[in-house]
């Protein structure tokens, strides 16, 4: 019987580890996506098709300098899923001289703009003052710009105070500076170039909240950065389909493995079940013991691989994920477990019993 | 009229086996009869069909023809599991080698056939201690089995078929495994039961075991020579 409990309890600590490391990868791939940067952007709609691709610009088509008005903005929080919208972040964007030289200007709100920026990195400190400014790394070196040096943009002065490293993205070729500032000196105060939006993306319904927002922005091009996070969704979902894939050939394993056992054991035990037999048992009583035995194995064995199992992920976790923290105790799929176990120890002993009691007396106590 | 009031009638049965296609007759034909408080010894050389006959006589084994009647019930015109209720009720076995559970402690091997029954565990531990203290074994129903001499498990055998208080003892051998001495005790203590109203039925080779009961039956290749 003692090997029985250690095939369920390897079992199904099996399948608890693999459930809690893939719930746990789930939720830290969410919570990741969370933090790291918008998911949802809205563009003014154009006429136009865009000429570029990869950061190659064809020319021909002008980008048309449509806008949507700042006022306005305050809608994206009264659409149904507004509970799941984290950081709204609007920005201008618009062109200006700075060293004889063309540069891109973006005016945003910096505090929005730096929480939905995690992975910015930069030198000097943050810009606290409207006429502090932001550099990337690629206008920094064309325009030979360092921390405190002063520039002029429409002929209002300003300081730069911090240098961003590279990205590897748009913003490295940019200035970024407070949006009110920006937008008085491109003049188009009270104008929004784009709104990048974080959403909380856990269970929350993304491709519905894009639509919710184009609904009250008939205007506007909404699109979900979907991409991203479908193909680490995907990649989850292909290792929850693994485990279960593996949670059911455990189970099937685990089946017979109580099954060969509990018929080893009526074997064993004919001389027993005799005895029983003997001196009065009904074979309802027999199965009854054998039944009882099979769903106290279960039950053993189901609370014990959940405990296993979980500390295995607990352990498993951080070698499994970088800095990856163990999702918790999911009590459901405890209950699930042992149920799981008591049921399959149940079914695989149910020919074992119906056979022990249909034993024949006579025959059992002929091996006495 | 007069045949109806003996406690066990057996009518003309017998039993045959099957052996690899060929049939063996374990009993050709027997018809005899135990009356309320005997204490009855069959006796015969092994293979002679002594078991075959006290696994019939215990509903255990249905009978290729005839009849038993036990307090004019026809034991197996019942449902196997009417039988296993006549067993728990009427019926007291002890087996040769004690076949005694070994993971349970003796008293709860002593408890077990009362498992199945509606006596309350209070009643249980009562009658638990009364037999144990009948046989002898006050101070040791807490060891395992295997913690006992053999007289000891024997001992424990008998507690167990008698704390249901049977009607009928069916005892296969039960000196069997025993020295002389431990032999004597047993005996001792079945003629005692007997005494106290007990019907006893013993299956033995060992004619010196005969002298203790009021009357044996001898066997001989399946068949009953009456004493």
């Amino acid at each position: 019987m003692i090997f029985l409990v250690m095939g369920l309890l390897i079992g199904i600590a099996t399948i608890v580890t693999l459930l809690a490391i893939t719930e746990s990868m789930s939720r830290d791939i969410e919570d990741r996506l969370d933090r790291f940067g918008a998911n949802i952007v809205m563009l003014p709609a154009s006429k136009n098709l865009a000429l570029s691709y990869g950061g190659i610009s064809v020319g021909g088509v002008n980008y048309q300098a449509v806008e949507f008005d700042q006022s306005e903005l305050a809608k994206i929080r009264t659409i149904k899923n507004s509970q799941n919208l984290g950081i709204i972040a609007p920005k201008i964007l618009g062109p200006a001289k700075v060293n004889e030289k063309d540069v891109l200007l973006m005016g945003a709100e910096l505090e929005s703009e730096l929480a939905l920026k995690t992975w910015w990195l930069f030198t000097g400190e943050p810009p606290v003052q409207p006429d502090d400014l932001i550099i990337g790394s690629e206008a920094a070196r064309a325009l030979g710009l360092r921390i405190g040096d002063p520039i002029e943009l429409a002929g209002r002065p300003f300081t730069v105070t911090t240098l961003l490293h590279p990205t590897g993205g748009p913003e490295d070729n940019i200035i970024i500076g407070e949006l009110s500032a920006i937008q008085g000196v491109l003049k188009k105060t009270g104008k929004i170039s784009m709104v990048e939006i974080a959403a909380f993306c856990r269970g929350c319904p993304i491709s519905e909240m894009t639509l919710q927002i184009a609904e009250k922005f008939p205007n506007a091009k909404v699109t979900a950065l979907k991409q991203a996070v479908m193909a680490k969704m995907q990649s989850i979902e292909l290792f929850r389909s693994f485990s279960y894939g593996i949670a059911v050939l455990v189970i099937f394993i685990g089946s017979l493995l109580v099954f060969v056992t509990m018929m080893g054991s009526v074997n064993e035990r004919t001389r027993e079940i005799g005895i029983f037999r003997a001196i009065g048992f009904r074979r309802g009583h027999v199965m009854q013991i054998i039944l009882l035995e099979a769903m106290v194995v279960g039950l053993i064995g189901g609370l014990s691989g959940f405990a296993l199992g979980n500390t295995i992920a607990w352990a498993a976790l951080p070698i499994v994920i970088k800095n990856g923290t163990f999702a918790g105790i999911n009590l459901s799929l405890g209950g699930v477990s042992i149920l799981l176990a008591i049921a399959l120890s149940l079914l695989a002993s149910l020919y074992p019993a119906l056979k022990a009691s249909k034993l024949d007396p006579s025959v059992a106590l002929r091996a006495l | 009229m007069q045949k109806n009031l003996h406690l066990i009638d057996i009518n003309a049965i017998g039993k045959d086996y099957m052996d690899g296609g060929t049939a063996v007759r374990a009993i050709r034909e027997m018809d005899f009869f135990i009356d309320d408080g005997e204490f009855v010894s069959i006796m015969g050389q092994s293979g002679s069909g002594k078991s075959t006959l006290l696994s019939i006589l215990g509903g255990l084994n249905q009978p290729s023809r005839g009849k038993v009647l036990v307090d004019t019930l026809d034991l197996y015109a019942l449902s196997s599991e009417q039988r296993a209720d006549f067993r728990s009720e009427y019926i007291g076995f002890i087996f040769q080698s004690f076949q005694l559970i070994p993971y349970l402690t003796v008293k709860e091997n002593i408890k077990l056939p009362m498992a199945i029954t509606s006596v309350k565990d209070r009643e249980q531990e009562h009658r638990a201690r009364s037999v144990l203290a009948k046989v002898g074994l006050d101070n040791k129903g807490d060891r395992l089995p295997d913690q006992l001499s053999g007289g000891e498990q024997e001992r424990v055998a008998i507690a167990r078929a008698i704390v249901n208080d049977p009607p009928i003892l069916l005892a296969d051998e039960p000196t069997g495994n025993l020295d002389t001495h431990t032999a004597g005790e047993v005996m001792a203590l079945l003629t005692q039961l007997n005494r106290d109203g007990q019907t006893v039925i013993m299956v033995t080779h060992n004619p010196a075991m005969c002298a203790h009961s009021n009357r044996t039956i001898h066997i001989k290749d399946g068949v009953c020579l009456e004493s």
